[in-house]
């Protein structure tokens, strides 16, 4: 197994804060990889030494074969590795066209190549007929579309999705698992996700590992996680099981 | 560049835009020489209007420093002229230099060291007072008392040395008008001008899609700081006096920005209708209270005042949004 995405070893600390603890993983190319724990577990803290927000104090992060730690998010994003946020940050004042249209023109100079490249996208995630409304005006589920949409107009090898499913109602939540699994089959992206909603990373995930301090207590395949005891007592609760 | 110019704008547009530029390429012709030199202050505050929109309307970078670039621009092309003879239009070439390391100095130090919003516009306040002081020391220009071009009276207008009647200055002017127009229409609809407006919108955002923002932000001050310089070389040749106390004070940085945030910050059209507004109501007030025969000193100012106190309750976008929703043109709120 060739991995795309390999985090070796990694700390972050904020003062006396120990956020991110010795994690290691590697993500295949092709695979639907969730990170779960707790609210404060360090999820995104680790997100964010990936995608170069945070540089980590120990550990390296390795993509394709190339050096991430050290880099800038535009270098790591330019380097494939598109992101979204937990709170969703759509350029508000600009239409939603126009949102996805600024990361295509990463990879697309041509207004108009990116302006085709975009309408794609935006068919694929269902906002097409909302394209010309500003996108301050969409609501919660369109905005965590849109996100996902922007991400990927930068087309991305590897997917870093920030909890995309919180606030969804369930059939929602449906439609996004649906397009990002289309997304991983039919465009070959790999996407590493940061989840709480379960039903998505049981739905999605090949792999999951579970973080709790800081640290991996847990990694495998979701119904063997599911199921371990040191996951059940930290995070699921044990009615989660039953 | 000539498709990328048109695409997307509404036959009425064109048509408004045509007519008006018909009206000021006559209005030399129709006007007396007053209303002569009203047109060129509204399209000095146009062109500077448009060059500083560049920076805050598309980048979001606020500058209350331009005074700084107009400033540079008009000593060293000045100083050219006086002390070597050197047209003006041979002094751009160091003029706009000189003006963008000014602005490359500012840009760099605040976007290195993560310097944004409030701390941003202090430091360009900062180095166009830097300027003021060092310029009312710097005797070689004239120093505090003033540095003056020399001045006569002109029976043909010589353009290569911007010597002459106030026309050539009018046409010169609008030219430069037009022309950063025609600029930052073609930026806005570039990839440049994309990468701006998100930076604008979230920097943070922004560096996620893959946007070098440090660069991009250079860029935007580099070509403000290069444009509003031109200003300045106009300035100097037209006014013939360059005093440190009034060219680099902070209030001229100010007159600058008011044209724009009247006429709507990030807008293209916006700067030029501000500054219309803005100096044509000012004027058309002072003839009114001169015709009373009221002189009140300071009016102006206050003036100015309560017109921005309106648009910014009533017009918080500015009026050319508004202006356009009426006259039926859309112009891609940006």
């Amino acid at each position: 197994m060739s991995a795309l995405l390999s985090v070796q070893n990694v700390t972050k600390r904020f003062r006396g804060l120990l956020a991110v603890d010795n994690v290691s993983l590697d993500v295949a190319e092709g695979e639907i990889f969730a990170v779960i724990g707790p609210n404060g577990a360090g999820k995104t803290t680790l997100f964010n030494v990936i995608a170069g927000v945070y540089r980590p104090d120990q550990g390296q992060v390795a993509f394709a074969g190339h050096r991430l730690d050290g880099k800038t998010p535009d270098q790591v994003c330019r380097a494939g590795v598109g992101r979204t946020f937990q709170i969703v940050r759509p350029f508000p004042a600009l239409s939603v066209e126009d949102n996805v249209v600024v990361g295509a023109l990463l990879r697309h100079r041509g207004l108009r190549d990116a302006r085709e490249w975009a309408h794609k996208i935006l068919r694929r995630l269902d906002l097409f007929d909302k394209r010309h409304q500003p996108a301050s005006e969409l609501t919660l589920p369109d905005r965590k579309r849109l996100e996902v949409a922007r991400a990927i107009a930068t087309e991305p090898k590897l997917l870093l999705l920030d909890e995309v499913m919180a606030g969804l109602r369930p059939t929602e939540t449906d439609r996004m698992v649906a397009a990002l699994r289309r997304l991983n089959q039919e465009h070959g992206v790999t996407i590493l996700l940061i989840e709480h909603v379960m039903r998505a990373v049981m739905a999605l995930a090949s792999r999951v590992m579970v973080l709790h301090h800081g640290a991996a207590i847990a990694q495998g395949r979701p119904d063997e996680v599911v199921r371990d005891p040191a996951v059940v007592q930290s995070y699921l609760g044990a009615e989660a099981v039953g | 560049m000539i498709g990328q110019m048109f695409e997307g704008v509404p036959a009425r547009a064109l048509a408004c835009g045509a007519l008006l530029l018909a009206a000021l390429l006559a209005a030399p012709y129709v006007v007396n020489d007053y209303l002569l030199t009203v047109l060129i202050i509204i399209l000095y505050y146009a062109y500077t209007g448009q060059a500083w929109n560049i920076m805050m309307g598309f980048a979001g970078q606020l500058s209350l420093g331009h005074a700084l670039y107009v400033g540079l621009g008009a000593y060293t092309a000045a100083a050219f002229y006086v002390h070597f003879g050197i047209s003006p239009w041979i002094g751009i070439l160091a003029a706009i230099p000189i003006a963008i390391a000014g602005g490359a100095i500012i840009g760099f130090l605040a976007f290195r060291f993560r310097v944004g919003g409030v701390y941003f516009a202090i430091l360009t306040i900062a180095f166009a007072e830097f300027a003021r002081v060092g310029f009312d020391h710097f005797n070689w220009v004239g120093g505090s008392s003033g540095f003056f071009l020399p001045v006569a009276n002109y029976a043909v207008s010589d353009l290569w040395n911007l010597r002459g009647k106030p026309m050539m200055f009018y046409y010169l002017i609008l030219a430069m008008t037009v022309l950063a127009f025609v600029i930052c229409r073609l930026l806005l609809t570039s990839r440049i001008g994309y990468f701006w407006l998100a930076i604008r919108e979230d920097e943070e955002a922004a560096r996620a899609i893959g946007i070098d923002t440090f660069r991009y932000k250079m860029y935007a001050v580099i070509l403000s700081a290069g444009m509003t310089s031109l200003a300045g070389i106009f300035f100097a040749f037209f006014y013939n006096n360059l005093f440190p106390e009034q060219v680099f004070h902070i209030s001229r940085s100010i007159e600058l920005i008011l044209a724009p945030i009247i006429g709507g910050v990030g807008t293209l059209f916006g700067p030029i209708l501000g500054a219309f507004l803005l100096t044509g109501l000012s004027e058309t007030m002072h003839a009114i209270l001169y015709g009373f025969g009221i002189d009140i000193p300071g009016v102006k100012q206050v003036f100015y005042g309560l017109c921005l106190l309106f648009v910014v309750i009533v017009l918080p976008h500015g009026v050319w949004p508004w202006v356009a929703r009426v006259l039926g043109i859309k112009e891609r709120r940006s």
